[in-house]
This record gives C-alpha cells, sequence and structure tokens, in this order.
C-alpha cells in the first residue's frame, strides 16, 4: 500500500478547504443566530481534527512499545505537537465565537472550551516530560505511555465535563444535532479539508525531522572529531530517526 | 498472588513503622479546611461549596501521597529488584495502587469527620459519601500510581507529577463533586444523578486500570 | 470615506477568527521554513568539507551559478568513478 504523497495530500486539503468554505459562506444558509454561526465551520473541525489527533498519536505510541521503533515515536510526537497547535486554534476561534454571540470571551458552560481547556493543560505537559528525561530510549518510552494515558483521558474527560453542565445548557456550540442538509455538507467538507491538513502538515514535519537526523548523521560521519554542535532545545528522540523520507509518514 | 502480597505488606509495615506520609497528609488536609474557612469567609457549608472544598482537599493531600510513592524504591533500588525477579511487573503496580489506596482511606478516615466537625451541621450526609469518595480513591490511586512512575525517573520529578496530575483528576474532581453536592445540601442528603456519577467514577476507575495494566512493564524496562 | 466593507460587529469575529487560523498557520510555516533553512546551511557546510579531501577548492560563500554548479556535480562524479 503506497501512501499518497505529500504534494497529493497538501493539495487535497486546500482544495476541500477552499471548497468547503465557499460552501458555508456562499451556499448554506444563515442560521438564526445570524452571521456569527459561521465560526461553527471553523471551530468545529479544528476541535474534531485535534481530538482524533490526541487518539491517533495514542496509537502510534502503542505501537512504538510494541515494536521499539523509533519512527512510531516520532509520529506520536509530531501528531501531538500538531494537534496542540490546532486545540489552540480551536480555543481561540471559540473564545471569538464566545465573544461574538454571547458577549463574553470565556464560558464555562461551554463543554467544548472546557474541556479542551483540560485537554490543552494536560498535553502541555508532555514537553517538560521529554526534557525532564536525558536518555533517549527511557525519554521515547515514557512519552509514549504518557501518550496512550492521556489518550485513553480525552473521552473521559469529555463525557465528564459534559455531564457537569445541567441538562438544559441554554449557551453551547452544539448546532451538530439537527443540521438543515446544506450546512452538513458544508461542514463535513470543512471536517474533512481540516483532518488532511492536519495529515499534511504531520508528514511535513516528520520529513524534516527526518532531515535533521540524516543531517546529525552525515556530520557525525564526516567530521568525527569535532565536538557536537548545540545542542537544539529540542534533544528530544524523534531527531534520531534518520532514515524518513517525507514520502513516508503516517500512510503504513 | 504472593509478590503482590509481599509487596503490599512491606510498604504498608514500613507506612506504619515510620509513618511517613500518613501524618503528614492528615495535617495538610485539616490545615486546608482551616484555610478555607478563612479565604471562603464561612464557618459553615453545604451543597456545592462544601462538595468543592471536600473532594479539593482529598486531591491536594492525594498529591502529596503520590510524590512520595516511590521515594524508597528510588533511594534503595527496589525497581531492580523489581526487574530481576521473576515476577510479572505489573504486580508492583498493583501493589503501590493498593498502598495508595489504603493511605488514601485511612487519610479520608480522619479527615471527612473533620470536615463535618468544622462544616457540617449534620453527619448525615457522610455514610452516602462513602461509595463516592471509595470509586474515586480508586481512580486516584490508579492515575497516580502511574503518573508517579513516569515521574520518578524524570529530573524534575516533584514539579512534574502534580502539572500532569491535576488534569487528570479533573473528572474525577467533577464526578465526586457532583455526587457530594446535593448530598451535601442543609435540608438533608439528596440523590441527583447519584447513578450517573458513580457510574462516570467507575469506568474512570475501569479505563485507567486498564491503561495501568497494559504499560506499566515498558515504564520499568531498563 | 466609507470603509469598502463596513462590517457589523459579529462580522468583524468571524473574520478575526478566520484570521487567527490563517496566522496559526503561516507562523507554523514560518517556523519550519526557518528550521529549513537552517537544515540547508548545516548541509552546504557539510558538501563543503565532503569537497576538501578530494583536493576539489572550496566553494566559495554565496551560490555559484545554475551552469558552475552543473559543472562542479559533473566534475564530482568524475573523481569518484
Amino acid at each position: 500500500m503506497s501512501a499518497p504523497s505529500l504534494r497529493t495530500l497538501a493539495l487535497s486539503a486546500a482544495a476541500l478547504l477552499i471548497g468547503g468554505y465557499a460552501l458555508a459562506f456562499f451556499w448554506a444558509p444563515l442560521e438564526a443566530e445570524g452571521f456569527i454561526q459561521k465560526i461553527f465551520y471553523l471551530h468545529v473541525p479544528l476541535a474534531i481534527v485535534a481530538l482524533l489527533g490526541f487518539v491517533v498519536a495514542a496509537i502510534h505510541a502503542i505501537r512504538h512499545l510494541r515494536t521499539e521503533d523509533p519512527i512510531h515515536d516520532a509520529r506520536s510526537y509530531v501528531s501531538i505537537h500538531l494537534s496542540v497547535i490546532f486545540g489552540t486554534g480551536a480555543l481561540i476561534t471559540g473564545a471569538l465565537w464566545a465573544k461574538g454571540q454571547w458577549g463574553v470571551w470565556w464560558e464555562w458552560r461551554e463543554p467544548t472550551l472546557v474541556s479542551f481547556l483540560i485537554i490543552f493543560l494536560l498535553y502541555a505537559t508532555y514537553y517538560p516530560l521529554r526534557y525532564s528525561i536525558p536518555e533517549r530510549d527511557r525519554q521515547a518510552r515514557y512519552a509514549s505511555v504518557f501518550a496512550i494515558t492521556a489518550g485513553a483521558f480525552v473521552p473521559l474527560n469529555f463525557l465528564a465535563v459534559r455531564l457537569a453542565e445541567p441538562f438544559i445548557h441554554p449557551r453551547t456550540f452544539s448546532s451538530t444535532g439537527g443540521l438543515p442538509g446544506e450546512m452538513l455538507v458544508a461542514f463535513l467538507v470543512c471536517l474533512a479539508g481540516m483532518a488532511l491538513l492536519w495529515v499534511s502538515l504531520v508528514r511535513f514535519e516528520l520529513g524534516a525531522k527526518g532531515a535533521s537526523g540524516d543531517l546529525a548523521k552525515l556530520r557525525r560521519a564526516l567530521l568525527p572529531s569535532e565536538a557536537p554542535p548545540p545542542a537544539p532545545r529540542r534533544a528530544v528522540a524523534p531527531a534520531a530517526v534518520s532514515t524518513m523520507s517525507a514520502d513516508q509518514g503516517k500512510g503504513s | 498472588m504472593d509478590a503482590y502480597r509481599a509487596l503490599l505488606g512491606k510498604d504498608l509495615r514500613v507506612e506504619l513503622r515510620t509513618l511517613r506520609s500518613l501524618p503528614a497528609m492528615a495535617l495538610f488536609a485539616v490545615t486546608i479546611f482551616v484555610v478555607f474557612r478563612f479565604g471562603l469567609d464561612r464557618t459553615g457549608l453545604e451543597g456545592e461549596l462544601a462538595a468543592g472544598v471536600l473532594v479539593v482537599t482529598l486531591l491536594f493531600a492525594s498529591i502529596l501521597a503520590i510524590n512520595r510513592l516511590f521515594v524508597a524504591e528510588r533511594d534503595e533500588g527496589g525497581f531492580e529488584l523489581v526487574r530481576l525477579a521473576p515476577v510479572d511487573r505489573t504486580v508492583l503496580f498493583a501493589a503501590k495502587a493498593s498502598a495508595l489506596l489504603a493511605y488514601l482511606v485511612v487519610l479520608e478516615l480522619v479527615a471527612v469527620p473533620v470536615f463535618a466537625l468544622f462544616f457540617l451541621d449534620s453527619a448525615a450526609a457522610l455514610p452516602p459519601l462513602v461509595p463516592v469518595l471509595l470509586l474515586a480513591d480508586i481512580g486516584l490511586a490508579l492515575i497516580g500510581t502511574l503518573i508517579s512512575t513516569i515521574a520518578t525517573m524524570s529530573t524534575a520529578r516533584d514539579l512534574l507529577a502534580p502539572l500532569i496530575l491535576l488534569p487528570l483528576m479533573v473528572p474525577l474532581v467533577i464526578a465526586a463533586a457532583g455526587a457530594a453536592e446535593p448530598v451535601l445540601r442543609a435540608g438533608g442528603p439528596e440523590y441527583e444523578r447519584f447513578g450517573t456519577w458513580l457510574a462516570v467514577l467507575g469506568l474512570y476507575d475501569g479505563v485507567f486500570a486498564l491503561v495501568g495494566y497494559a504499560v506499566f512493564d515498558y515504564l520499568l524496562e531498563d | 470615506m466609507e470603509p469598502l466593507l463596513a462590517l457589523e460587529q459579529s462580522e468583524g469575529y468571524v473574520a478575526g477568527a478566520y484570521l487567527a487560523f490563517a496566522a496559526l498557520l503561516l507562523i507554523y510555516v514560518a517556523i519550519m521554513a526557518a528550521k529549513l533553512q537552517r537544515i540547508q546551511r548545516e548541509l552546504r557546510e557539510l558538501a563543503d568539507v565532503a569537497d576538501e579531501p578530494a583536493g576539489r577548492p572550496k566553494r566559495k560563500a554565496g551560490r555559484a551559478s545554475r551552469a558552475q554548479r552543473r559543472e562542479m556535480e559533473a566534475a564530482r562524479r568524475e573523481a569518484q568513478r
């Protein structure tokens, strides 16, 4: 099974996103809440893709523990990295939506926002954890355990936060129940585009990491006597994965 | 099974003899109650505030125990012992989690009556709290043991463990406080969504028991 | 003079959200670009090091023209054969 190339992925992502947002703005009907509802097509896909990304990271972590192949650790690391970025986007767009719709920058009664805050706080500890364990193999293994634990945590957290709200919640973004046809189509296209964007960026970053690793290898081979260059701030195991090319990555 | 009993017995015996963690935890909890009395400027608590103060205090006290859970293993080579012994390493996970659970239960045996003494009108609310706290303790013990093991091997362990633990404990706080709130109402214990919250706690415990069982081995590898 | 698109308040927030998304994306790309530039630079340094033992003149700083680079590549391949 050959994975689609990064170029195909990126172009498809761009096409779907542009198409999706065109549909959202020019085709989907205006909701009762008004124009502000259009943020829905941005905020919700960001949130869903970030969450799926955390789960994907957990799956890569499981493979890493089983096979001890550092490439799975690299994939897990990059997946978490990009999901944290997408999650930040979800929080920012969520705050803007809250401000536009209800006049407040933050709303505790909005389960998505609150869950995301908690998840963000959790995954933000991933980096201090990695940096604080100097031995490469152990660092990668512990990071994988963290990714698995956190991945199991994500759905539990959502459930608990959702339940914390009284059954009648006047303030939610949950428009997915009972979406008219055009809105659903536009939403799904945006969601697909966002997902492909995530995959493209993961591949992209994995490629860069692979190149870095190869470079380090070359350097050691050509300049064996030279003291290693000042370690980049990210002295993490994924840099050791040297044989990846941009064409590999999530595909397998 | 023998290994489990041996490890658990050792931990409990050491704690009983040295009283390293338990008195500190109990004192900590009681002191936090006093701080809350002044921080919230209230002499009586009920409903949401009571549930919140109780659950949060237990949470912070548990972090004390979790930070110190593997001190002996770290200082005296306990990990090597388990690695070398022909035992399933998961046994260490079960034993440590059980020990932590025991500490939490003992803590609550002291802290909860003190809480009732300080803030509640009657002790009628206490019995329904037992299943809630027990299930929450199991969750705390499981996740605490797991994260404590991770943090043990890092250089910033005292800082890292609470940082990772607190977000992970949020569902426990939500469910335990959610169940406790109606129970602690002024007019007498009520049971709103009690079953739901217990189910959430049970689910949490189940998930992390499985996760811990599955991954603990990898944490102990060299 | 009136702005071209007199946005209502809610429309401002929508625009803001989409702009924030675009900004996030572009910042990410910029950071990755910086990383790639560093990789290119180091690669070039290593290529220079690889040239030295073969007695080839060290490539001067600044990019050689395409014709020059093709020439050097051909010469390098010749030397390896």
